[in-house]
């Protein structure tokens, strides 16, 4: 049996800060939901309907060039912190994961390309979700990587596909392209200033809407916006992408303009904030995430000003993804309590820092004497 | 996220964990708001200052009842594939299989109009695999219009017959939802 653990680094591409804006931009995520004909969509699907879909993808998979040497990954198969591991590289949603205390349901998969950065869903809410996830602001390209995976498997599977309404979805709200695009955005300029809100309501009136971190329904932290297209029907897939990158291109000449507002009104606190998220996280013994989250994006910020910069924004995602609680616990080998997961969580951050942090020219003399943390 | 560190005490009487987590924009301002289930209700929509997040499936209600739809849904299903009817559709905001699209069309036609303000798809053209399974899709579909129309005219004797030659027809290990 294929198992995460085997894996540690896969599905990770998207964290090295290589793409474009990868300061303000964390990723690019491009999906298309794809159902097969003669079945059941998810919610109604039977056991057979779900055994049949995951058994066909299985079959196809060895005859799609760009899926060669992937890995399917039986959710049922896996213990809970490898799914939830999962859900925080954001290759599974909470909705394939099931209620946290049924489990996930039969027949439900995630399959991971060889080549990064594709990834398909098995029986979620579609039969399929095919995703690709990059670094950086790269719409286009996420979208011929993910177009690509599509146009192989859909000559090897048969898709659900009306004339006008397009491919078929599970939700009214997906039909036609089944196309999200979404961009993973930080803008802590527009909070800062309150302009957060204008930038929001306008995104509206132009078919845009936002999500928190992990997608529909998740909160908003750490000034992290998810931005994407609502509507999926009535434009090809390439006015989509290109509409949603001509926006988002807009929010981060706002989200630049609130900087330089900060730096120019506020220059002091601005600094502040920033030495004093930097040195929270230096030191502190215990840090619940959406703490962390919000003195990450402090110290982010701090980055994008160049007051903080010999920190790279690689070692600032790194500190998003591997201090969740799956991630934790995994390197733990047991699960935690809340009170020792914050406790992890802070060490992590402390190792980590002391690694690749800034060094202040106090701590540069200090380390030419003694060895730091570990 | 999802863990245990995602607990909250509720904004309103601090005492139990909150399940409510409502992001507003208040005067050009991001506020999130923390609430246990009975403040929540308590606090009901006197709180929320214009339509923030709301669940799908209010949403689609919302558009059922708006006017303009082609046919009265009542009189459209239950789908002879799926067994979906026009109320669980209405429920769970959920079609149950492709199916669905030729059964509720109509309704789904003004449906996706006020959703995406287009029906076409304008998007990937899609050609299935295998011709011969393409035609096989086409002829049942001519027998569920059939079929339809046998069941709106209570014609039972002759749906019972269509409704077998559909079973015939269809790939091996496909269940039925009654």
């Amino acid at each position: 049996m294929s198992d995460l653990h085997t894996l540690p680094n896969h599905g990770l591409g998207w964290l090295d800060a290589s793409g474009e804006h990868a300061g303000v931009v964390l990723s690019t995520r491009i999906r298309l939901a794809r159902n097969l004909q003669g079945h059941a969509f998810g919610p109604r699907a039977r056991v057979n309907d779900r055994e049949a879909v995951l058994e066909q993808t299985r079959r196809a998979m060895d005859k799609v060039e760009l899926l060669a040497g992937s890995t399917l990954l039986a959710l049922p198969d896996l213990d809970h912190r490898s799914r939830g591991m999962l859900l925080e590289r954001r290759l599974a949603s909470r909705e394939l994961l099931g209620d946290v205390k049924v489990g996930p349901s039969r027949a439900t998969a995630v399959l991971l390309a060889a080549q990064d950065p594709l990834s398909v869903m098995v029986n979620e809410e579609d039969h399929l979700r095919l995703q690709g996830l990059v670094s950086g602001l790269r719409l286009k390209e996420a979208w011929n990587r993910v177009d690509r995976l599509d146009e192989e498997l859909g000559q090897e599977l048969p898709f659900a596909y009306h004339h006008e309404f397009g491919f078929l979805t599970s939700c009214p709200t997906n039909v036609g392209s089944g196309l999200r695009a979404s961009v993973l955005v930080h803008l802590p300029g527009l909070v800062l200033t309150k302009e957060i809100g204008k930038v929001l309501q306008g995104l509206g009136q132009v078919g845009l809407t936002f999500r928190g971190l992990y997608g529909e329904g998740s909160e908003v932290v750490g000034n992290f916006f998810q931005l994407s297209n609502q509507t999926t029907l009535g434009k090809s897939e390439e006015e989509l992408v290109e509409h949603l990158d001509k926006i988002v291109r807009q929010v981060i000449q706002y989200e630049d303009q609130a900087r330089q507002v900060l730096l120019r009104d506020a220059p002091q606190v601005t600094e502040d904030k920033i030495w004093r998220a930097y040195g929270l996280l230096q030191y502190a013994r215990s840090l619940p995430f959406e703490e962390l989250m919000n003195l990450l994006s402090g110290i982010r910020l701090g980055v994008g000003l160049k007051l903080l910069p010999e920190l790279r924004v690689y070692t600032l995602n790194k500190l998003m993804i591997f201090t969740q609680t799956a991630h934790l616990e995994q390197a733990a080998g047991r699960d935690l309590s809340p009170g020792e997961c914050d406790a992890h969580r802070a060490a992590y951050v402390r190792s980590v820092l002391s690694k690749e942090g800034p060094a202040t020219p106090e701590e540069e003399i200090e380390q030419t004497d003694s060895p730091t943390e570990g | 996220m999802e863990g245990k560190e995602s607990k909250k005490s509720c904004d309103q009487c601090g005492a139990d964990d909150a399940v409510v987590h409502l992001t507003q924009i208040v005067s050009n301002e991001m506020k999130t708001s923390h609430l246990c289930e009975k403040c929540a209700a308590v606090k009901g929509v006197e709180g929320i200052e214009g339509p923030v997040n709301f669940p799908l499936t209010g949403f689609l209600a919302q558009l059922t009842d708006a006017p303009g739809s082609e046919d009265p849904p009542e009189a459209l299903g239950p789908c002879s594939f799926c067994g979906l009817t026009f109320e669980k559709f209405r429920e769970a905001g959920r079609l149950g299989c492709p199916h669905c699209y030729t059964t509720y069309e109509s309704y789904l036609r003004g449906l996706l109009r006020r959703v995406h303000g287009s029906t076409q798809h304008l998007g990937k053209v899609y050609l299935p695999p295998d011709p011969a399974a393409s035609d096989v899709e086409k002829q049942m579909e001519v027998l569920r219009h059939k079929l339809q129309r046998a069941v709106d005219s209570e014609d039972f004797e002759r749906a019972a017959g269509l409704r077998d030659k559909i079973r015939r027809m269809e790939p091996a290990g496909t269940d039925h939802i009654p």
